[in-house]
């Protein structure tokens, strides 16, 4: 019964590093940048909702969704400030920058909310199912986290595939120029991706801190670079991807801890990144791109 | 060649200014004058530079960004202090410390080079994210190395520290999370700027000699180098692997100027990585002198203005990040030259002669 618990334990923080993934991976895919702050709009989502619950007495649920409003209107106001100056600039560049922000977010906190960690309350209520004569139990959280992670993979999927939005998206991930020329508001376009990934963020941020309830300024930066690994891991600019990647690597990182050491774990997830960019760099399900010159 | 004359007068006038401030830090620690809080700085402050020039070796002219640098420091750092440590009653104090250096130097251009190899094979952002996960490996695979020395040895474990097996009068070198205690106290400020120096004219050297003009081409067109006959990823690893080593050497200083050398993420970790690349994008990529002043001045800064202590991070990341918006974006860079900002300008202004620029 330990491996199912530890399985459990590692598809919930896989579904939550699949949120987080995904956007890197449509950021990613349209913008083109390693958006290094990703993983610090968690962080600060995870704060909007601790003080929405813990401070004003908000209900789990819109406190949440004032996480999500707050996170979406900081990420596109950080790509409207840091990084559409920088569209036509080096990588170098825009990867310093994003390095920057990320830094600029963790310092904030740092002077906002302290260095102590906070301890954030649980959004889910319910206790969770005991199964097996109580030998098995799987939480709440852990039930909450999967299923929410499964309903927003379906609904994006839906959204690029079946809007006009996403198709612009699409359209604008494959070919920027042409894409311009079709009529296409390309800078609309990213923004909304930059929006709808630090909405995600938010939600991830609830649930990763729900599990994980230690919440300092230093949070999400790990968790975003492993789910940057996820992204790779699953094919970076894939959105099935992300959700293989995430589950993948959150079960190898709690199966990690479990049997081998809980100091070498992020070590291990670090060597499955570095492995994966060696002999898949496109991920699991990521597209074969070809180099032009 | 007159371009050359020009480079080298510049590292001269900066090994001059080293020089100097190194008289007078050094008359006003001899007669008393300076406070403890900054005598204690000045050879992490070297240290520091020298990671940065390492590093700006790596982004200015491999064209790179290795977020791992804070990893190789951390290799020279434990490397040196273990063989110091271990050799502390054995061998006298002047050669063991220069051997350790060696060795400290060596072990990191070690790990650059082998790291170099399967990471020059990606570019970019993931070569970015790489690194990082190898400077994050680095730190946590020695936070769990135990290593105890008896009369029959070494003791090697990655558990804990009982499971050495060692005897009762043995001693434990490296401690697990607690890393290794009473190493000797040997970085002097002399010793730090001498090394200073030293890596600067290397450096400078390097980049002007065959191999770092080939290293410049790869840079700024990979596929046109490549069509000439450069052998890229020989040049990339030699570039990567001095880096590297300068780094380690960084760390040597700074593992023999404490007692107990920990690996957390603020000294060897992802923090002091982005604090290196700050010192790296203030000071200027590709300008060495540019990085040394910059590890300067943001160090010393901070301490001398207390009360900044607290937002001293906060800034760092508003200057990195307004320092890209105004050398990189296009918006901008077209109002300075509409404005007589640009760099060569403001320099004529000063009556100097055109700095040259390396973009």
């Amino acid at each position: 019964m330990g491996f199912l618990t530890y399985l459990i334990n590692g598809l919930s923080l896989g579904s939550v590093y699949a949120i987080i993934a995904l956007g890197y991976t449509m950021v990613y895919g349209i913008a083109k940048m390693l958006n290094f702050a990703h993983g610090d709009v968690i962080m600060i989502g995870a704060y909007v909702t601790f003080i929405g619950m813990s401070s004003s007495g908000i209900p789990a649920v819109p406190a949440i969704v004032i996480s999500i409003i707050v996170c979406t209107a900081l990420g596109m106001l950080i790509e409207k400030v840091a990084y559409s100056p920088l569209r036509k600039a080096t990588n170098l560049a825009v990867l310093i920058t994003a390095i920057g922000v990320s830094y600029f977010l963790q310092n904030i906190a740092l002077l906002l909310f302290g260095s102590n960690p906070v301890s954030f309350t649980s959004v889910v209520k319910w206790q969770g199912l005991s199964l097996a004569g109580g030998q098995l139990k799987i939480t709440g959280n852990a039930i909450v986290t999967i299923i929410s992670c499964l309903i927003i993979m379906v609904c994006l999927m839906w959204f690029v595939k079946h809007t006009k939005p996403g198709q612009a998206m699409r359209a604008v991930s494959e070919d920027r120029d042409a894409a311009t020329l079709m009529g296409i508001n390309v800078n609309a376009t990213i923004s909304l991706t930059f929006a709808i990934g630090s909405g995600l963020a938010a939600v991830a941020g609830a649930l990763l801190c729900s599990s994980y309830p230690s919440l300092t300024p230093y949070t999400g930066s790990m968790p975003g670079i492993k789910a940057f690994t996820a992204a790779v891991f699953g094919g970076i600019g894939s959105i099935p991807g992300a959700l293989l990647g995430g589950l993948l690597l959150g079960i190898i990182e709690i199966l990690a801890k479990a049997y081998i050491s809980s100091q070498l774990a992020d070590a291990i997830v670090f060597a499955v990144l570095i492995i994966v960019l060696l002999v898949k760099p496109t991920g699991i399900l990521g597209k074969q791109i070809k180099e032009k010159v | 060649m007159k371009n050359m004359n020009k480079s080298t007068q510049k590292l001269l006038s900066t090994i001059g200014v080293i020089v100097v401030l190194y008289i007078v830090l050094s008359v006003m620690e001899g007669t008393g004058n300076l406070s403890s809080l900054l005598s204690g700085l000045l050879v992490p402050v070297c240290a520091y530079s020298l990671v940065a020039v390492g590093l700006n070796l790596c982004v200015g002219y491999l064209g790179e960004l290795s977020l791992g640098h804070a990893g190789f420091m951390c290799v020279g750092a434990f490397a040196s202090a273990f063989f110091s440590k271990v050799f502390m009653n054995t061998i006298p104090d002047v050669p063991r410390f220069i051997l350790s250096l060696l060795i400290g130097t060596c072990f990191a251009a070690l790990f650059g080079f082998l790291i170099a190899i399967p990471v020059l094979r990606l570019s970019g952002d993931y070569l970015a994210i790489v690194t990082l996960a190898f400077g994050e490996i680095i730190k946590n695979v020695i936070n769990v190395i135990y290593i105890g020395m008896d009369s029959k040895g070494l003791h090697f474990s990655m558990k804990d520290m009982l499971s050495l097996g060692m005897e009762p009068g043995g001693t434990l070198v490296v401690n697990g999370a607690q890393g290794i205690t009473g190493t000797p106290r040997q970085s002097t400020f002399t010793l730090a700027v001498i090394l200073l120096i030293l890596a600067l004219v290397i450096t400078h050297n390097f980049v002007n000699s065959r191999t770092g003009r080939a290293v410049k081409a790869i840079r700024d067109n990979q596929i046109a180098a490549e069509t000439v006959g450069l052998p890229i990823t020989k040049y990339k690893l030699i570039a990567f692997t001095i880096s590297a080593a300068i780094a380690g050497v960084g760390g040597v200083l700074y593992a023999h100027n404490i007692n107990s050398l920990i690996a957390t993420t603020n000294n060897f970790g992802y923090n002091m990585s982005i604090m290196i690349l700050v010192y790296v994008v203030l000071g200027g990529i590709g300008n060495f002198s540019g990085s040394v002043v910059a590890a300067v001045v943001l160090t010393l800064l901070p301490e001398l203005l207390r009360g900044l202590s607290t937002y001293r991070m906060l800034i760092y990341s508003i200057v990195l990040i307004a320092l890209m918006l105004f050398n990189w974006a296009p918006s901008i860079l077209e109002y300075r030259n509409k404005h007589g900002l640009t760099a060569a300008a403001i320099a004529a202004k000063f009556k100097k002669k055109n700095t040259k620029e390396v973009s």
